[in-house]
């Protein structure tokens, strides 16, 4: 025996308990991880989305239309938000991702129904996501057998029953076979981004306050903000360094769409990374060692792949994680990143994420300043 | 610039949680002298130089830097304050040349490449200038600070400790380039644990826990501290000194290497206490000045209590 001694394991051990005890944040994830983790996982995810928004394209009202519209609904998978006539219409509300289905009556639809023409219904379906869109395809594949048998009364009885009245054709729009690569890789831009710009920025004020040098750069006369731009700048260069090498892979590799502008993406990527810049600058306004701004940066970096849309369907998330979602810019950013590569979106249509993107970056910022301390008080 | 007192506070006071570090402190110093700022850790040392730079705001009291108000004008001050950090606080990652070239940038100098050569020149590191701070000794450090902190020809230089670690040689260089700063009009504050140092200020201060407990020249402060010393040499100083311990009229006694100095308040006191010790052979003693660590040793014993 070497002589291990229990009294010496015993000091050790003791000594961590205290020290785990005074170090508050690191106590607290060692909770509040697995209970966010929990609550997320559990609660607020769900790969069978329901209540999808989609919209109707009427070219031939009837009362089989009306039918139609409670069929739908009655699936589970639909809600009607949209009665629209036109096609333009249902292409905007598609690309903007407002619906993430256009469901088109044809004209005609009701009388060649009752000559027995089988009649096609078009189900357009925004697949830039395929997981979130195929139980509802699934789902509408059941609909023509059985939805209009209580529509089909006297003379129309005979239609009821096999071969089905009339014909679904689903088309999977931007992204016609459903490959999931072009859902994920473009979203691991923000991902990525959110992970490494949040991280960087979030040490790098913290490095300052632990390594002393904090109290010479406060003694000199340097404004709050002069610190902060000048911190974030370089960063904004290495985030654009990311991204073009995900996207060069992304085409190479994974054959992903780039169907949009590279300025108009460009544009939104400005907002994003200062936004996550601002976060990380707060961190570490906050933060009072590396260690806890890693901590507090994986408090941040959990939702936001999570919650964002990135990993699980957002409309299959229940209200209250879809608001917090709203908030989290990641999830703006990867709805503008697929929008370009896969649908071709130009600035216009970026708009409804674009504001939610610039507002929190400006609310980060004006926190990330007040919270920066001026003197060592 | 027609006032004559480069640092003119008053009653300044601070309070971290309801410890008071700094009680109602005031000093006036004239332009172009070196003070020296002494006493105990945690007397209130760096706290006060910290709130004449504007690095901490005074719970009460007001007063100038070089005729800034040091409430309202801080980014002023700033500007025409050197600081130099107890602790190395360049970076340790960048060169030599870069940290003296980032401190230039940011006090806007003029003719900065021309400044950053001719102090990587003074400080004879020429052939250095690429290697990192990080890999420098502490006494290069401390060089390599001051000479970050006089880049923008500051009108004052607050150095707290600038010289802790740092070997004779270094220290004795250090004290002659502030010497010859001074000699060009520029002030200078410094706080320091060594005796030696002092007695190269103009003026010291003595501060512990907060207050003032002396100031003045070296020769003023000894002579207004009351103290009575002697000292004693001999071949076993150790056991004479352990006798006197707690003999009524000896305040103190603290052993040199061969020698002892026997002090105490009370003149006619000490020499009846230190009477029957006079007797016991092979000790030689001689009445003498009190040094300035006598004296600041004697100003802490009041307070003994409180540092255990």
């Amino acid at each position: 025996m070497f002589g291990i001694s229990i009294a010496r394991i015993t000091a050790v051990f003791l000594k961590e308990l205290i020290q785990m005890r005074r170090d508050r944040l690191t106590f607290g994830m060692i909770i509040g991880i697995p209970v966010i983790q929990l609550v997320l996982f559990g609660f607020a995810i769900n790969s069978d989305p329901k209540h999808l928004p989609a919209a109707l394209n009427v070219q031939d009202p009837s009362v089989y239309s009306r039918t139609l519209v409670r069929a739908l609904e009655n699936s589970g998978y639909f809600r009607i938000d949209h009665i629209i006539s036109n096609e333009r219409e249902a292409e905007s509300l598609l690309a903007e991702g407002r619906v993430a289905f256009v469901v088109t009556v044809p004209p005609e639809f009701s009388r060649e129904l009752a000559r027995g023409d089988r009649p096609q219904i078009l189900i357009e379906a925004d697949a830039s996501d395929p997981s979130a869109a195929a139980n509802a395809i699934a789902a509408i594949s059941q609909l023509p057998a059985t939805v209009f048998n209580r529509d089909f009364t006297g003379a129309l009885a005979p239609l009821r029953g096999t071969p089905p009245p009339f014909e679904v054709v689903v088309h999977r729009r931007y992204n016609p076979e459903g490959v999931s690569a072009f859902n994920v890789v473009p979203g691991l831009i923000g991902v990525i981004l959110t992970m490494t710009m949040v991280l960087i920025t979030a040490l790098a004020v913290t490095r300052e306050v632990e390594r002393g040098t904090m109290e010479n750069l406060l003694a000199m006369p340097l404004q709050p903000f002069e610190v902060m731009a000048g911190k974030i700048l370089p960063y904004i260069f290495v985030g654009y360094i990311q991204v073009t090498v995900v996207i060069v892979a992304a085409l190479l590799l994974f054959g992903v769409p780039m169907l949009g502008s590279y300025f108009d993406l460009s544009v939104a990527l400005a907002a994003f990374i200062a936004a996550n810049l601002a976060v990380g600058f707060t961190i570490s306004t906050v933060a009072s060692n590396q260690l806890q701004a890693m901590q507090m940066t994986f408090f941040f970096f959990l939702p936001s792949i999570l919650l964002s849309g990135f990993m699980f369907p957002f409309r299959g998330m229940p209200d209250w994680a879809q608001w917090i979602g709203e908030v989290l810019p990641n999830t703006h950013f990867m709805r503008i990143v697929r929008g370009v590569m896969l649908k071709g979106n130009t600035l216009p249509q970026m708009f409804d994420d674009l504001w939610p993107l610039l507002a929190f970056m400006l609310a980060m910022m004006a926190i990330a300043l007040m919270r920066y301390r001026r003197t060592l008080d | 610039m027609s006032e004559a007192l480069a640092i003119d506070v008053r009653d300044l006071t601070k309070s971290f949680g309801t410890r008071k570090v700094v009680d109602n402190f005031s000093i006036q110093v004239p332009r172009g002298q070196v003070w020296g700022f002494l006493g105990p850790n945690g007397s209130g040392k760096t706290t006060t130089i910290r709130m004449l730079c504007g690095l901490l705001v005074p719970d009460s009291g007001s007063g100038t830097c070089l005729g800034y108000d040091i409430l309202r004008e801080s980014a002023a001050i700033k500007r025409n304050v050197g600081y130099m950090t107890q602790k190395f606080s360049f970076y340790e990652d960048l060169s030599i040349r870069e940290n003296l070239d980032f401190v230039a940038r940011i006090y806007d100098v003029k003719d900065r490449r021309k400044v950053v050569d001719q102090a990587i020149e003074q400080l004879g590191l020429v052939r250095r200038q690429q290697q990192l701070a990080g890999t420098l000794s502490g006494g290069w450090k401390q060089r390599l600070a001051l000479a970050a902190c006089i880049l923008h020809r500051p009108r004052l230089l607050l150095l707290d400790e600038p010289t802790a670690g740092v070997d004779p040689q270094a220290r004795r260089d250090f004290w002659d380039e502030i010497h010859q700063l001074a000699a060009q009009g520029l002030t200078v504050l410094v706080s320091t644990h060594y005796m030696d140092e002092a007695e190269r200020c103009d003026r010291i201060v003595y501060l512990a826990y907060g207050t003032v407990l002396a100031r003045g020249t070296v020769a003023q402060v000894i002579g207004e501290s009351g103290l009575h010393t002697w000292i004693v040499e001999g071949e076993d100083v150790r056991a004479l000194a352990a006798d006197m311990h707690n003999v009524p009229g000896i305040d103190q006694v603290s052993v040199f290497g061969v020698t002892l100095h026997v002090s105490g308040k009370d003149a006619a006191a000490l020499e009846r206490a230190i009477a029957p010790f006079r007797t016991r052979a092979g000790f030689k003693w001689q009445k003498a000045t009190p040094s300035l660590e006598d004296v600041f040793i004697h100003l802490m014993a009041p307070f003994r209590e409180q540092t255990s």
